[in-house]
Protein backbone atom coordinates (compact mmCIF):
# COMPACT_ATOMS: atom_id res chain seq x y z
CA UNK A 1 0.00 0.00 0.00
CA UNK A 2 1.67 3.50 -0.92
CA UNK A 3 1.68 6.33 2.04
CA UNK A 4 -0.74 8.57 0.28
CA UNK A 5 -2.91 6.03 1.09
CA UNK A 6 -2.24 4.50 4.47
CA UNK A 7 -2.09 8.56 5.33
CA UNK A 8 -5.05 9.06 4.05
CA UNK A 9 -7.10 6.16 5.16
CA UNK A 10 -5.67 6.51 9.31
CA UNK A 11 -7.18 9.98 9.00
CA UNK A 12 -10.43 9.45 7.72
CA UNK A 13 -10.97 5.56 9.49
CA UNK A 14 -9.92 3.82 12.41
CA UNK A 15 -7.53 2.43 9.90
CA UNK A 16 -4.39 1.08 12.08
CA UNK A 17 -2.37 -1.43 9.43
CA UNK A 18 -6.27 -3.12 9.43
CA UNK A 19 -9.43 -3.46 10.05
CA UNK A 20 -11.27 -5.30 12.82
CA UNK A 21 -14.43 -5.62 11.39
CA UNK A 22 -15.84 -5.63 7.68
CA UNK A 23 -14.19 -3.35 4.98
CA UNK A 24 -13.61 -2.24 1.25
CA UNK A 25 -10.89 0.08 0.54
CA UNK A 26 -12.09 2.15 -2.56
CA UNK A 27 -8.51 3.63 -4.50
CA UNK A 28 -9.18 5.98 -7.55
CA UNK A 29 -12.52 4.06 -8.10
CA UNK A 30 -11.08 0.62 -7.71
CA UNK A 31 -11.22 -1.89 -5.11
CA UNK A 32 -7.81 -2.00 -2.82
CA UNK A 33 -8.92 -4.72 -0.47
CA UNK A 34 -12.37 -6.33 0.90
CA UNK A 35 -13.81 -7.81 3.65
CA UNK A 36 -16.97 -9.53 4.84
CA UNK A 37 -18.35 -10.97 8.03
CA UNK A 38 -21.03 -13.74 9.33
CA UNK A 39 -23.07 -11.14 9.47
CA UNK A 40 -22.35 -8.09 7.07
CA UNK A 41 -22.48 -8.74 3.68
CA UNK A 42 -20.21 -5.99 0.94
CA UNK A 43 -20.95 -6.77 -2.51
CA UNK A 44 -20.45 -4.80 -6.01
CA UNK A 45 -22.95 -3.73 -7.79
CA UNK A 46 -23.77 -5.18 -10.57
CA UNK A 47 -25.56 -1.98 -12.99
CA UNK A 48 -23.21 0.63 -11.39
CA UNK A 49 -20.51 1.68 -9.27
CA UNK A 50 -20.83 1.31 -5.55
CA UNK A 51 -21.37 -1.31 -2.84
CA UNK A 52 -24.37 -2.90 -1.27
CA UNK A 53 -23.50 -3.62 2.14
CA UNK A 54 -26.18 -5.96 4.02
CA UNK A 55 -26.14 -5.84 7.80
CA UNK A 56 -28.32 -9.13 8.92
CA UNK A 57 -30.93 -8.73 11.38
CA UNK A 58 -29.83 -8.92 14.91
CA UNK A 59 -26.30 -8.06 14.70
CA UNK A 60 -24.44 -6.53 17.84
CA UNK A 61 -21.90 -4.60 18.00
CA UNK A 62 -19.45 -5.11 15.07
CA UNK A 63 -18.68 -2.30 12.47
CA UNK A 64 -18.15 -1.93 8.74
CA UNK A 65 -15.48 0.55 7.18
CA UNK A 66 -15.80 1.95 3.62
CA UNK A 67 -13.50 4.43 3.14
CA UNK A 68 -12.62 5.85 -0.33
CA UNK A 69 -9.44 7.57 -1.15
CA UNK A 70 -8.11 9.35 -4.31
CA UNK A 71 -4.84 9.61 -4.01
CA UNK A 72 -3.81 11.44 -6.90
CA UNK A 73 -5.13 14.33 -9.59
CA UNK A 74 -7.07 13.31 -12.56
CA UNK A 75 -9.74 11.45 -10.78
CA UNK A 76 -13.30 12.40 -10.53
CA UNK A 77 -14.90 9.42 -8.62
CA UNK A 78 -18.54 8.33 -8.13
CA UNK A 79 -20.09 5.75 -6.21
CA UNK A 80 -23.35 4.66 -4.89
CA UNK A 81 -23.05 2.40 -1.60
CA UNK A 82 -26.33 1.55 -0.41
CA UNK A 83 -26.40 0.11 3.52
CA UNK A 84 -29.44 -2.10 4.15
CA UNK A 85 -29.43 -3.13 8.29
CA UNK A 86 -31.59 -5.29 9.16
CA UNK A 87 -33.91 -5.41 12.51
CA UNK A 88 -32.73 -4.83 15.68
CA UNK A 89 -28.93 -4.65 14.50
CA UNK A 90 -26.82 -2.29 16.51
CA UNK A 91 -23.82 -1.26 14.47
CA UNK A 92 -20.85 1.46 13.61
CA UNK A 93 -20.27 1.99 10.00
CA UNK A 94 -17.09 4.30 9.14
CA UNK A 95 -17.34 5.98 5.76
CA UNK A 96 -14.34 8.23 5.48
CA UNK A 97 -12.95 10.29 2.12
CA UNK A 98 -9.89 11.37 1.61
CA UNK A 99 -8.47 13.17 -1.44
CA UNK A 100 -5.11 13.79 -2.36
CA UNK A 101 -3.84 15.97 -5.33
CA UNK A 102 -0.18 17.73 -6.26
CA UNK A 103 -0.45 17.48 -9.64
CA UNK A 104 -2.45 20.33 -10.24
CA UNK A 105 -5.16 18.03 -11.37
CA UNK A 106 -8.22 18.19 -9.56
CA UNK A 107 -9.34 15.60 -7.44
CA UNK A 108 -13.23 14.78 -6.21
CA UNK A 109 -14.61 11.84 -4.83
CA UNK A 110 -18.54 12.40 -4.99
CA UNK A 111 -20.36 9.36 -2.40
CA UNK A 112 -24.05 8.53 -2.74
CA UNK A 113 -24.82 6.72 0.29
CA UNK A 114 -28.74 5.33 1.00
CA UNK A 115 -29.02 3.38 4.30
CA UNK A 116 -32.35 1.34 4.56
CA UNK A 117 -32.66 1.24 8.35
CA UNK A 118 -35.56 -1.85 9.49
CA UNK A 119 -37.21 -1.79 12.57
CA UNK A 120 -35.13 -1.41 15.44
CA UNK A 121 -31.67 -0.76 13.98
CA UNK A 122 -29.52 1.25 15.43
CA UNK A 123 -26.79 2.62 13.78
CA UNK A 124 -23.82 5.28 14.31
CA UNK A 125 -22.53 6.80 11.36
CA UNK A 126 -18.96 8.22 11.10
CA UNK A 127 -17.91 10.09 8.38
CA UNK A 128 -14.69 12.44 7.98
CA UNK A 129 -13.20 14.45 5.12
CA UNK A 130 -10.22 15.58 4.62
CA UNK A 131 -8.30 16.88 1.64
CA UNK A 132 -4.32 16.95 1.28
CA UNK A 133 -1.78 17.45 -1.22
CA UNK A 134 0.23 20.71 -2.19
CA UNK A 135 -0.43 22.65 -5.48
CA UNK A 136 -3.33 24.07 -7.32
CA UNK A 137 -5.47 21.02 -7.99
CA UNK A 138 -9.14 21.69 -6.64
CA UNK A 139 -9.77 18.99 -4.06
CA UNK A 140 -13.56 18.18 -3.94
CA UNK A 141 -16.09 15.85 -2.01
CA UNK A 142 -19.58 16.18 -2.37
CA UNK A 143 -21.27 13.66 -0.23
CA UNK A 144 -25.05 13.02 -0.43
CA UNK A 145 -26.28 11.13 2.44
CA UNK A 146 -30.61 9.62 2.26
CA UNK A 147 -31.41 7.35 5.07
CA UNK A 148 -34.69 5.87 5.55
CA UNK A 149 -35.58 5.38 9.05
CA UNK A 150 -38.25 2.36 10.21
CA UNK A 151 -40.38 2.69 13.67
CA UNK A 152 -38.07 2.80 16.55
CA UNK A 153 -34.40 2.74 14.86
CA UNK A 154 -31.57 5.13 15.39
CA UNK A 155 -29.11 6.92 13.62
CA UNK A 156 -26.55 8.59 15.03
CA UNK A 157 -23.92 10.85 12.47
CA UNK A 158 -21.17 12.32 12.94
CA UNK A 159 -19.74 13.86 10.23
CA UNK A 160 -16.59 15.92 9.69
CA UNK A 161 -14.36 18.34 7.65
CA UNK A 162 -11.62 19.27 8.86
CA UNK A 163 -9.40 21.57 6.36
CA UNK A 164 -7.90 20.39 2.96
CA UNK A 165 -11.20 20.38 0.98
CA UNK A 166 -11.39 23.28 -1.38
CA UNK A 167 -15.27 22.50 -2.36
CA UNK A 168 -17.76 20.72 -0.81
CA UNK A 169 -21.70 20.32 -1.22
CA UNK A 170 -22.95 18.16 1.51
CA UNK A 171 -26.47 16.85 1.68
CA UNK A 172 -28.08 14.63 3.89
CA UNK A 173 -31.82 14.00 3.42
CA UNK A 174 -33.74 11.59 5.83
CA UNK A 175 -37.42 10.21 6.25
CA UNK A 176 -38.08 9.26 10.02
CA UNK A 177 -41.09 6.23 11.02
CA UNK A 178 -42.94 6.49 14.53
CA UNK A 179 -40.16 6.71 17.21
CA UNK A 180 -37.33 6.75 15.14
CA UNK A 181 -34.59 9.19 16.39
CA UNK A 182 -31.81 11.13 14.31
CA UNK A 183 -29.30 12.91 15.60
CA UNK A 184 -26.68 14.44 13.43
CA UNK A 185 -23.28 16.56 14.75
CA UNK A 186 -21.76 17.96 11.67
CA UNK A 187 -18.31 19.22 12.19
CA UNK A 188 -16.86 22.08 9.35
CA UNK A 189 -13.93 23.96 8.85
CA UNK A 190 -12.79 26.35 6.35
CA UNK A 191 -9.37 28.34 5.35
CA UNK A 192 -7.95 30.31 1.91
CA UNK A 193 -10.47 30.62 -0.66
CA UNK A 194 -12.58 26.83 0.34
CA UNK A 195 -16.28 27.10 0.23
CA UNK A 196 -18.53 24.53 2.29
CA UNK A 197 -22.45 24.29 1.52
CA UNK A 198 -24.53 21.91 4.01
CA UNK A 199 -28.04 21.16 2.97
CA UNK A 200 -30.25 18.77 5.70
CA UNK A 201 -33.91 17.98 5.00
CA UNK A 202 -35.93 15.83 7.67
CA UNK A 203 -39.05 14.92 7.41
CA UNK A 204 -41.04 12.96 10.29
CA UNK A 205 -43.59 11.14 9.34
CA UNK A 206 -44.06 9.45 12.64
CA UNK A 207 -45.85 9.65 16.07
CA UNK A 208 -42.83 9.97 18.23
CA UNK A 209 -40.22 10.40 16.23
CA UNK A 210 -36.96 13.04 16.89
CA UNK A 211 -34.37 14.51 15.31
CA UNK A 212 -31.55 16.87 16.61
CA UNK A 213 -29.39 18.33 14.01
CA UNK A 214 -26.15 20.08 15.30
CA UNK A 215 -23.65 21.82 13.25
CA UNK A 216 -20.46 23.66 14.55
CA UNK A 217 -18.31 25.44 12.02
CA UNK A 218 -15.19 27.76 11.40
CA UNK A 219 -14.54 29.87 8.60
CA UNK A 220 -11.69 31.29 8.42
CA UNK A 221 -9.64 33.26 5.68
CA UNK A 222 -11.37 34.02 2.57
CA UNK A 223 -13.84 31.37 2.83
CA UNK A 224 -17.63 30.60 2.37
CA UNK A 225 -19.97 28.78 3.82
CA UNK A 226 -23.51 28.18 3.64
CA UNK A 227 -26.40 26.18 5.96
CA UNK A 228 -29.32 25.30 5.16
CA UNK A 229 -31.69 22.51 6.84
CA UNK A 230 -35.08 21.84 6.41
CA UNK A 231 -37.50 19.70 9.55
CA UNK A 232 -40.71 19.02 8.44
CA UNK A 233 -42.82 17.62 11.42
CA UNK A 234 -46.01 15.73 9.88
CA UNK A 235 -47.08 13.79 13.43
CA UNK A 236 -46.55 14.47 17.12
CA UNK A 237 -42.75 14.43 16.83
CA UNK A 238 -39.79 16.96 18.76
CA UNK A 239 -37.19 18.59 16.16
CA UNK A 240 -34.15 20.31 17.29
CA UNK A 241 -31.91 22.17 15.52
CA UNK A 242 -28.73 24.50 15.98
CA UNK A 243 -26.48 26.43 14.03
CA UNK A 244 -22.91 27.61 15.29
CA UNK A 245 -20.26 29.45 13.45
CA UNK A 246 -17.40 31.25 14.38
CA UNK A 247 -15.95 33.53 11.26
CA UNK A 248 -12.70 34.90 11.27
CA UNK A 249 -10.59 37.03 8.96
CA UNK A 250 -12.86 37.60 5.53
CA UNK A 251 -14.96 34.52 6.35
CA UNK A 252 -18.49 34.33 5.55
CA UNK A 253 -21.32 31.88 7.14
CA UNK A 254 -24.97 32.28 5.20
CA UNK A 255 -27.28 30.41 7.64
CA UNK A 256 -31.09 29.27 6.61
CA UNK A 257 -32.68 27.51 9.03
CA UNK A 258 -36.41 26.06 8.23
CA UNK A 259 -39.07 24.71 9.91
CA UNK A 260 -42.07 23.25 8.55
CA UNK A 261 -44.56 21.90 11.21
CA UNK A 262 -47.88 20.29 9.56
CA UNK A 263 -49.16 18.84 12.64
CA UNK A 264 -50.52 20.42 15.90
CA UNK A 265 -48.15 18.45 18.02
CA UNK A 266 -44.79 19.01 16.05
CA UNK A 267 -42.20 20.48 18.11
CA UNK A 268 -39.84 22.15 16.30
CA UNK A 269 -37.06 24.75 17.74
CA UNK A 270 -34.10 26.07 15.74
CA UNK A 271 -30.91 28.20 17.06
CA UNK A 272 -28.59 29.83 15.20
CA UNK A 273 -25.13 31.51 16.23
CA UNK A 274 -22.81 33.12 13.75
CA UNK A 275 -20.25 35.39 15.36
CA UNK A 276 -16.02 36.06 15.99
CA UNK A 277 -14.85 34.19 19.05
CA UNK A 278 -15.94 36.42 22.03
CA UNK A 279 -13.52 38.66 23.33
CA UNK A 280 -13.55 37.22 26.97
CA UNK A 281 -12.98 33.81 25.92
CA UNK A 282 -9.64 34.81 24.64
CA UNK A 283 -9.03 36.59 27.68
CA UNK A 284 -10.11 33.64 30.17
CA UNK A 285 -7.54 31.50 28.74
CA UNK A 286 -4.78 34.35 28.33
CA UNK A 287 -5.43 34.53 32.52
CA UNK A 288 -4.44 30.99 32.34
CA UNK A 289 -1.20 31.59 30.93
CA UNK A 290 -2.00 30.97 26.89
CA UNK A 291 -0.93 33.37 24.45
CA UNK A 292 -3.97 35.19 22.15
CA UNK A 293 -3.60 32.88 19.48
CA UNK A 294 -3.05 29.97 21.79
CA UNK A 295 -6.27 30.33 23.45
CA UNK A 296 -7.52 30.88 19.79
CA UNK A 297 -6.84 27.54 18.73
CA UNK A 298 -7.91 26.08 22.08
CA UNK A 299 -11.33 27.62 21.46
CA UNK A 300 -11.25 26.51 17.83
CA UNK A 301 -10.40 22.74 18.51
CA UNK A 302 -12.70 22.80 21.92
CA UNK A 303 -15.85 24.11 19.28
CA UNK A 304 -15.04 21.69 16.71
CA UNK A 305 -14.73 18.96 18.99
CA UNK B 1 3.51 41.50 47.15
CA UNK B 2 1.87 43.66 45.21
CA UNK B 3 1.60 47.52 44.97
CA UNK B 4 -0.47 49.68 43.23
CA UNK B 5 0.66 53.46 42.50
CA UNK B 6 -1.66 55.85 41.62
CA UNK B 7 -4.03 53.98 39.23
CA UNK B 8 -6.04 55.93 36.90
CA UNK B 9 -8.74 54.41 34.61
CA UNK B 10 -11.27 55.72 32.30
CA UNK B 11 -14.33 54.39 30.66
CA UNK B 12 -14.71 55.02 26.96
CA UNK B 13 -17.08 58.23 27.20
CA UNK B 14 -14.05 59.41 29.39
CA UNK B 15 -15.68 59.29 33.25
CA UNK B 16 -12.99 58.56 35.65
CA UNK B 17 -13.53 55.34 37.42
CA UNK B 18 -10.22 54.97 39.11
CA UNK B 19 -9.36 58.52 40.27
CA UNK B 20 -5.69 57.49 41.36
CA UNK B 21 -5.30 53.85 43.69
CA UNK B 22 -2.82 53.53 45.63
CA UNK B 23 -2.93 50.23 48.10
CA UNK B 24 -0.26 47.52 48.96
CA UNK B 25 -1.10 43.69 49.10
CA UNK B 26 1.67 42.09 51.16
CA UNK B 27 3.03 38.81 51.15
CA UNK B 28 1.14 36.00 52.89
CA UNK B 29 -2.18 38.58 53.14
CA UNK B 30 -5.40 38.22 51.91
CA UNK B 31 -6.87 41.43 51.21
CA UNK B 32 -10.96 41.59 50.84
CA UNK B 33 -11.65 44.83 49.02
CA UNK B 34 -15.26 46.09 49.07
CA UNK B 35 -17.36 48.84 48.75
CA UNK B 36 -20.27 50.21 46.90
CA UNK B 37 -21.47 48.19 43.61
CA UNK B 38 -20.03 51.19 40.83
CA UNK B 39 -16.85 52.15 43.01
CA UNK B 40 -14.48 51.08 41.07
CA UNK B 41 -13.81 47.64 42.73
CA UNK B 42 -14.15 44.89 39.28
CA UNK B 43 -12.48 47.83 36.99
CA UNK B 44 -9.42 47.61 39.65
CA UNK B 45 -8.97 43.92 39.96
CA UNK B 46 -9.07 43.83 35.60
CA UNK B 47 -6.65 46.33 36.29
CA UNK B 48 -4.49 43.76 38.17
CA UNK B 49 -4.63 41.29 35.82
CA UNK B 50 -4.37 43.24 32.95
CA UNK B 51 -7.71 43.06 31.46
CA UNK B 52 -7.89 46.60 31.27
CA UNK B 53 -4.69 49.29 30.77
CA UNK B 54 -4.73 52.14 33.28
CA UNK B 55 -4.49 55.90 31.84
CA UNK B 56 -1.19 56.10 34.31
CA UNK B 57 0.18 54.73 37.64
CA UNK B 58 1.97 51.75 38.14
CA UNK B 59 1.82 47.86 38.78
CA UNK B 60 4.35 46.61 40.85
CA UNK B 61 4.70 42.79 41.61
CA UNK B 62 7.16 41.30 43.88
CA UNK B 63 9.18 44.75 42.70
CA UNK B 64 8.98 44.19 39.26
CA UNK B 65 6.69 46.79 37.10
CA UNK B 66 4.05 45.11 35.23
CA UNK B 67 2.29 48.01 33.96
CA UNK B 68 2.58 47.06 30.04
CA UNK B 69 2.87 43.51 30.49
CA UNK B 70 -0.43 41.50 28.67
CA UNK B 71 -3.07 39.62 30.42
CA UNK B 72 -0.33 36.70 29.61
CA UNK B 73 2.44 37.43 30.25
CA UNK B 74 0.83 38.46 33.80
CA UNK B 75 -0.30 35.24 34.42
CA UNK B 76 2.87 33.72 33.19
CA UNK B 77 4.55 35.84 36.67
CA UNK B 78 2.18 34.46 38.82
CA UNK B 79 -1.29 36.40 38.51
CA UNK B 80 -4.82 34.71 38.47
CA UNK B 81 -7.69 36.30 38.43
CA UNK B 82 -11.35 34.81 38.87
CA UNK B 83 -14.19 36.32 37.04
CA UNK B 84 -17.05 37.68 38.26
CA UNK B 85 -19.45 36.60 35.34
CA UNK B 86 -17.06 33.46 34.09
CA UNK B 87 -16.98 33.11 30.49
CA UNK B 88 -18.77 29.85 28.54
CA UNK B 89 -17.38 27.94 26.07
CA UNK B 90 -18.86 25.65 23.41
CA UNK B 91 -17.53 22.66 23.00
CA UNK B 92 -15.05 22.76 25.57
CA UNK B 93 -15.04 20.29 28.17
CA UNK B 94 -14.83 21.20 32.08
CA UNK B 95 -11.44 18.55 32.39
CA UNK B 96 -10.28 20.52 29.18
CA UNK B 97 -10.53 23.90 31.06
CA UNK B 98 -8.87 22.65 34.00
CA UNK B 99 -6.01 20.95 32.48
CA UNK B 100 -5.16 24.30 30.38
CA UNK B 101 -5.31 26.21 33.91
CA UNK B 102 -2.91 23.56 35.51
CA UNK B 103 -0.90 23.47 33.00
CA UNK B 104 -0.73 19.76 32.35
CA UNK B 105 -2.89 16.75 31.74
CA UNK B 106 -4.56 15.58 34.87
CA UNK B 107 -5.84 12.07 36.75
CA UNK B 108 -9.11 12.05 37.28
CA UNK B 109 -7.95 11.45 40.92
CA UNK B 110 -6.66 15.29 40.72
CA UNK B 111 -9.68 16.34 39.00
CA UNK B 112 -11.71 15.05 41.81
CA UNK B 113 -9.60 16.71 44.46
CA UNK B 114 -10.25 20.11 42.75
CA UNK B 115 -13.61 19.68 42.11
CA UNK B 116 -14.66 18.35 45.46
CA UNK B 117 -13.03 21.38 47.04
CA UNK B 118 -15.26 24.16 45.19
CA UNK B 119 -18.18 21.54 45.60
CA UNK B 120 -18.93 19.06 42.83
CA UNK B 121 -18.96 15.59 41.83
CA UNK B 122 -15.82 15.16 39.19
CA UNK B 123 -18.10 12.31 37.98
CA UNK B 124 -20.75 14.37 36.91
CA UNK B 125 -18.36 17.57 35.54
CA UNK B 126 -15.58 15.93 33.70
CA UNK B 127 -16.83 15.71 30.46
CA UNK B 128 -19.73 18.47 30.48
CA UNK B 129 -19.01 21.37 28.17
CA UNK B 130 -18.45 24.90 30.06
CA UNK B 131 -21.40 25.93 27.89
CA UNK B 132 -24.98 27.44 28.80
CA UNK B 133 -26.41 23.90 30.70
CA UNK B 134 -24.28 24.82 33.26
CA UNK B 135 -26.18 26.97 35.90
CA UNK B 136 -24.83 30.48 37.01
CA UNK B 137 -23.41 28.16 40.62
CA UNK B 138 -21.96 25.26 38.62
CA UNK B 139 -19.85 27.47 36.45
CA UNK B 140 -18.86 30.21 39.42
CA UNK B 141 -17.23 27.06 41.21
CA UNK B 142 -15.43 25.73 37.66
CA UNK B 143 -14.01 29.23 37.52
CA UNK B 144 -12.95 29.64 40.93
CA UNK B 145 -10.94 26.18 40.47
CA UNK B 146 -9.40 26.88 37.38
CA UNK B 147 -7.28 29.66 40.01
CA UNK B 148 -6.74 26.98 42.50
CA UNK B 149 -5.35 25.03 40.07
CA UNK B 150 -2.85 27.41 39.57
CA UNK B 151 -1.24 28.73 43.05
CA UNK B 152 0.08 31.71 42.13
CA UNK B 153 1.84 34.53 43.84
CA UNK B 154 -1.34 36.47 43.63
CA UNK B 155 -4.76 35.59 43.14
CA UNK B 156 -7.73 37.62 42.29
CA UNK B 157 -10.94 36.73 43.50
CA UNK B 158 -14.05 38.68 41.90
CA UNK B 159 -17.03 38.71 44.16
CA UNK B 160 -16.90 34.88 44.50
CA UNK B 161 -19.71 34.54 46.32
CA UNK B 162 -21.99 36.25 43.31
CA UNK B 163 -24.29 33.41 41.44
CA UNK B 164 -23.69 30.61 44.57
CA UNK B 165 -27.18 30.11 46.23
CA UNK B 166 -26.85 30.43 50.28
CA UNK B 167 -26.78 26.69 51.21
CA UNK B 168 -23.48 26.50 49.31
CA UNK B 169 -21.98 29.75 50.97
CA UNK B 170 -20.57 27.69 54.05
CA UNK B 171 -18.72 25.64 51.46
CA UNK B 172 -16.77 28.29 49.55
CA UNK B 173 -16.06 30.17 52.88
CA UNK B 174 -14.21 26.99 53.61
CA UNK B 175 -12.31 27.37 50.18
CA UNK B 176 -11.23 30.50 51.22
CA UNK B 177 -10.36 29.13 54.46
CA UNK B 178 -8.39 26.68 53.56
CA UNK B 179 -6.25 29.20 51.04
CA UNK B 180 -5.97 31.55 53.97
CA UNK B 181 -3.82 29.16 55.62
CA UNK B 182 -2.27 27.49 52.78
CA UNK B 183 -1.20 30.89 50.93
CA UNK B 184 2.00 31.64 49.48
CA UNK B 185 1.57 34.66 48.01
CA UNK B 186 -1.14 37.71 48.03
CA UNK B 187 -4.74 36.69 47.47
CA UNK B 188 -7.07 40.13 46.92
CA UNK B 189 -10.94 39.45 46.90
CA UNK B 190 -13.51 41.49 46.37
CA UNK B 191 -16.65 41.08 47.94
CA UNK B 192 -19.77 42.51 49.78
CA UNK B 193 -19.89 39.42 52.30
CA UNK B 194 -19.56 39.77 56.42
CA UNK B 195 -18.41 36.39 56.52
CA UNK B 196 -15.32 36.24 54.08
CA UNK B 197 -14.80 39.96 55.07
CA UNK B 198 -13.94 38.45 58.41
CA UNK B 199 -11.39 35.77 57.13
CA UNK B 200 -9.48 38.60 55.85
CA UNK B 201 -6.15 39.97 57.27
CA UNK B 202 -6.80 43.31 55.90
CA UNK B 203 -10.08 45.21 54.22
CA UNK B 204 -9.79 47.72 51.92
CA UNK B 205 -13.02 50.00 51.03
CA UNK B 206 -13.21 51.75 47.46
CA UNK B 207 -16.31 54.06 47.10
CA UNK B 208 -16.29 56.43 44.02
CA UNK B 209 -12.96 55.35 42.62
CA UNK B 210 -10.94 56.10 44.98
CA UNK B 211 -9.20 54.22 48.63
CA UNK B 212 -11.34 55.24 51.34
CA UNK B 213 -10.23 52.94 54.26
CA UNK B 214 -7.56 50.13 54.40
CA UNK B 215 -6.56 48.66 57.55
CA UNK B 216 -6.62 45.34 59.69
CA UNK B 217 -10.01 43.55 59.75
CA UNK B 218 -10.32 44.05 63.41
CA UNK B 219 -10.16 48.00 63.09
CA UNK B 220 -12.08 48.43 59.85
CA UNK B 221 -14.90 45.62 60.15
CA UNK B 222 -16.44 47.86 63.64
CA UNK B 223 -16.90 50.90 61.35
CA UNK B 224 -17.91 48.96 58.65
CA UNK B 225 -21.03 47.32 60.82
CA UNK B 226 -21.52 50.80 62.07
CA UNK B 227 -22.09 52.62 58.69
CA UNK B 228 -24.03 49.24 57.31
CA UNK B 229 -26.89 51.28 56.78
CA UNK B 230 -25.06 54.31 54.98
CA UNK B 231 -25.21 53.92 51.09
CA UNK B 232 -22.06 56.20 51.26
CA UNK B 233 -19.72 53.19 52.54
CA UNK B 234 -20.34 49.63 52.08
CA UNK B 235 -23.73 50.49 50.28
CA UNK B 236 -26.28 47.18 51.60
CA UNK B 237 -26.89 46.22 54.75
CA UNK B 238 -28.42 42.84 53.70
CA UNK B 239 -24.77 42.18 52.34
CA UNK B 240 -23.58 41.97 55.90
CA UNK B 241 -26.64 39.88 57.14
CA UNK B 242 -24.09 36.47 57.38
Amino acid sequence: MNQILDGLLKMVSDWTGKFDGAFNIRENGGCAGRRSTEHIKIESKKDQPGLDIRILPGTKGESVSIPACVTHGGVDDLTYNDFYVGENADVTIVAGCGVHTETGEPARHNGIHRFFLEKGARVKYLEKHVGTGKGAGIRRIDPVTEVFMAEDSVMIMETSQIGGVDSTTRVTRATLAANAKLHIHERLLTEGTQEARTEFEVVMNGDGAGTDLISRSVARGDSKQSYRSVITGNAACTGHSECDAIIGENGSVAAAPELVANHADAALIHEAAIGKIAGEQILKLQTLGLTEKEAEDKIVEGFLR
Amino acid sequence: MLELKDIVWRAPDGEAILKGVSLTVPDDTLMVVTGPNGGGKTTLARVIAGLEKPESGKILLDGEDITDLNVTERARRGVSYAFQQPVRFKGLLVRQLLELAAGEPMTEKRLCEVLSRVGLCAREYIDREVNATLSGGEIKRIEIATVLLRHTRLTIFDEPEAGIDLWSFGNLIDVFRDLRTNIRGSMLIISHQERILQIADQIAVIAGGALKRVGAVSEVMPELMADAGNPSCCGRREAFAG
